[in-house]
C-alpha cells in the first residue's frame, strides 16, 4: 500500500510544470465568486430577514457553501478525463501495473494526489475566506479537511465510471445532469429548508448537502451534534464505496 | 539446453479462455536462462494472452504457470519485480519527458534515486536517446518511443524480459536499430521472451520458438530445425502468365518434394532450387519470373497451417 505513493509522485512531477496558472486559479476564482454574488448579490439579500440564514450575512452563509462545491467539481473534473486517459488512451495503468504496483496501490495513489489537490484549492480558498473575514473562530481550519472529504466523496465514484469509458463524452453528461444540479440545489446558495417538501427531501440526500453543511458548520462554529456526525458518515460511506466500485472497474480493465 | 537446468518459465496445459472463446489453449512449454525464447504465429493466434499471463496481467484459467518458480496468482508483484516488459502498443508516460520516463519507472520499482539516474543515463545511451533525454515523448519517431520502450523495461535489470511484437508498425530502418539492440541484450545473458508475425524477426533473434495457431502450439524447435522440418533447404517461387497456369495439369510434377500452390504463385521445394528452374527451362514452361531463395520461417508456417503467414 506505501507503493501508493509513487502515483502520487507521478502526479505531482506534472502538476509541477503548471502549479502556478493554478494556484492562481485556486486564488482567482473564490474571489470572483465572494466579490459577486457575495458582496453584490448579498448586499440585496441582507435587506430581508436574515434569520432564515442562520443570523449570517449572505456573503458568510455563502462562501463556506462555496468553498465545498468547488472541492466538488475539482475533484469531478479531475477524476474523469485524466483517469479515462490513463486507463484508456494512453494506457498509463497498463505500464504502471507491470511493476510490482498493483491495483489497489494506482487507486489509493490517485485519490491520494485527489486529496493533495483538494487541499490546495481549499486551502487558497480558505485564505481568502480569512480575507472577506468570513471564519467565526478557529474551528475553521477543520473545514479545509471536511471539503477536501466532500471532493474525495465525488472522486471515488466518478474514478469508477472514468475507467470504463473509452471517450469523455459522457462527461458532459455528469456535468450537465448531475454536478450542475447538485451545485444549484444542494444548499449552496439558499438553506435546502426554502424548497418544497420533496425536493427537500430530494437535496437531503444527495451528497453535496452533507459536504456543504459540514464545511459550513465548522466555517460558522455552529454545528450540530448528532448532524454532524450523519454529515461524516456520509460521505466516508461514499468514498469506501466508490473506491470499492474502482477496484471494480480498474480490475475488469487491467486484469482480463 | 540440458533438462536438467530448472527452467525460468514454465507452462503446463496453460489455458486462457475468455467468456466466449478460447485464446490459449492447454499450450505447454519451458523456457530456459539466457534463451531467446519465440512465439511466432498469426493475429489472435494466442501469443498476447500468453505473454499476459506470464507478466501477471491476466489470470491464468487452467493449468498451472511458473514464472522464476512462483506462481503468478499468488507472488505477482515478486515476479513483476524481476521481469521487463515491452507491450505490444507504446505507453509511455507522454506527460513525462524522455529521462523523466525512466526515472519514475525505477521509482515504480523501488529503486533509490541515486541509482536510478545512472541507471537512466546508461540506458539512454544504450538505446541511442541520450540527445533526446529532455525531450517531450510526443516528439519522438515510432522507432524512437519503441526504443525508450525498451529502455522502461531494462531499468529494473529484468532477468526475463518480455517483448509484445516489439518491431511491428516500424520502418525497416528502425527495425534493424532494435533488432541490433536487442542481440545486445541477448549476448548480456538477458533471457527474452517474444512475440512476433515476422518469419525474419524470429530467425534473427530466437534461439528456440514455438508455432502458435489457433490458440495452439503447432511446432517447437530452433529456426533452422523448424525449416530441416517442415521446409527443404531452399525454395523456387514461380509465376506463371495467366493462360499457362490454368493449363499446368501437372507439368511440375517431379520437380521438387513438395509443391504449394498460391493464388498468385507456386512455390517448390526442392534442395536445389537452381536446377529445379533448369528443369523447368529444359520442359520450355513459360515463365513470368522465377526466384530461388533460402527456405524461410513462412515456409514452415504454410507448412504447418496451409495458410500464409499474413494479417
Amino acid at each position: 500500500m506505501i507503493r501508493a505513493i509513487r502515483l502520487v509522485q507521478r502526479n505531482a512531477i506534472v502538476y509541477r510544470r503548471i502549479w502556478r496558472g493554478s494556484i492562481f486559479v485556486s486564488f482567482l476564482q473564490p474571489i470572483l465568486f465572494l466579490g459577486a454574488m457575495g458582496l453584490g448579490l448579498g448586499s440585496l439579500v441582507d435587506r430581508g430577514n436574515s434569520s432564515l440564514l442562520g443570523g449570517v450575512s449572505f456573503l458568510q452563509f455563502l462562501a463556506p457553501g462555496l468553498l465545498a462545491a468547488t472541492c466538488m467539481q475539482t475533484a469531478s473534473f479531475e477524476s474523469a478525463f485524466p483517469i479515462t486517459g490513463k486507463m484508456t488512451w494512453y494506457r498509463n495503468y497498463d505500464a504502471i501495473t507491470a511493476t510490482p504496483i498493483g491495483i489497489g496501490d494506482v487507486i489509493l495513489g490517485e485519490l491520494g494526489w485527489m486529496a493533495a489537490r483538494l487541499s490546495m484549492v481549499a486551502s487558497a480558498f480558505m485564505i481568502v475566506l480569512v480575507g472577506f473575514h468570513v471564519p467565526r473562530s478557529l474551528l475553521a481550519l477543520l473545514a479545509i479537511p471536511a471539503a477536501v472529504l466532500t471532493g474525495l466523496a465525488f472522486s471515488a465514484p466518478i474514478m469508477a465510471f472514468a475507467a470504463t469509458r473509452k471517450t469523455g463524452g459522457n462527461f458532459n453528461g455528469l456535468s450537465r445532469f448531475v454536478i450542475t444540479p447538485l451545485f444549484l440545489f444542494s444548499g449552496v446558495f439558499f438553506p435546502i429548508s426554502r424548497l418544497p417538501l420533496r425536493l427537500r427531501m430530494i437535496a437531503w440526500f444527495t451528497p453535496l448537502f452533507h459536504g456543504v453543511e459540514l464545511v459550513r458548520g465548522l466555517t460558522l462554529d455552529r454545528l450540530q451534534s448528532p448532524d454532524w456526525i450523519v454529515h461524516v458518515v456520509y460521505l466516508i460511506a461514499m468514498l469506501v464505496v466508490g473506491t470499492l466500485l474502482s477496484m471494480r472497474t480498474f480490475r475488469r480493465k487491467l486484469r482480463a | 539446453m540440458p533438462s536438467n537446468v530448472e527452467p525460468l518459465i514454465r507452462a503446463r496445459g496453460l489455458t486462457k479462455r475468455f467468456a466466449s472463446f478460447t485464446a490459449v489453449d492447454t499450450i505447454d512449454f519451458d523456457v530456459h536462462p539466457g534463451e531467446a525464447f519465440g512465439f511466432l504465429g498469426p493475429n489472435g493466434a494466442g501469443k498476447t494472452s500468453t505473454m499476459r499471463m506470464i507478466g501477471c496481467a491476466s489470470p491464468v484459467t487452467s493449468g498451472t504457470l511458473h514464472v522464476m518458480g512462483m506462481d503468478p496468482a499468488i507472488k505477482a508483484s515478486l515476479i513483476k519485480a524481476r521481469l521487463g516488459v515491452v507491450p505490444q502498443q507504446d505507453n509511455l508516460d507522454t506527460e513525462l519527458t524522455v529521462r523523466e520516463n525512466l526515472l519514475m519507472y525505477a521509482r515504480y520499482f523501488d529503486i533509490p534515486r541515486q541509482i536510478a539516474r545512472s541507471r537512466a543515463d546508461e540506458l539512454l545511451k544504450f538505446v541511442q536517446l541520450s540527445e533526446r533525454a529532455n525531450s517531450q515523448v510526443e516528439s519522438l519517431s515510432g522507432g524512437m518511443k519503441r526504443r525508450l520502450t525498451i529502455a522502461r523495461a531494462l531499468i529494473n535489470e529484468p532477468e526475463i524480459v518480455l517483448l509484445d511484437e516489439p518491431t511491428t508498425g516500424l520502418d525497416p530502418q528502425a527495425r534493424h536499430v532494435i533488432w541490433e539492440r536487442l542481440y545486445q541484450l541477448k549476448r548480456r545473458g538477458a533471457t527474452l521472451l517474444l512475440t512476433t508475425h515476422y518469419m525474419d524477426e524470429a530467425e534473427q533473434l530466437c534461439d528456440r520458438l514455438v508455432v502458435m495457431d489457433r490458440a495452439k502450439i503447432v511446432a517447437e524447435g530452433s529456426p533452422r530445425q523448424l525449416i530441416e522440418r517442415y521446409s527443404t533447404r531452399e525454395v523456387l517461387e514461380l509465376r506463371f502468365p495467366d493462360d499457362v497456369r490454368a493449363g499446368l495439369n501437372g507439368q511440375l510434377d517431379g520437380l521438387a518434394e513438395r509443391i504449394e500452390e498460391l493464388p498468385d504463385r507456386v512455390l517448390l521445394y526442392t534442395v536445389d532450387g537452381e536446377q529445379a528452374l533448369e528443369q523447368i527451362h529444359m520442359r520450355a514452361i513459360p515463365l513470368e519470373s522465377a526466384l530461388v531463395r533460402r527456405s524461410t520461417m513462412e515456409d514452415v508456417f504454410l507448412r504447418l497451417t496451409g495458410r500464409r503467414l499474413v494479417e
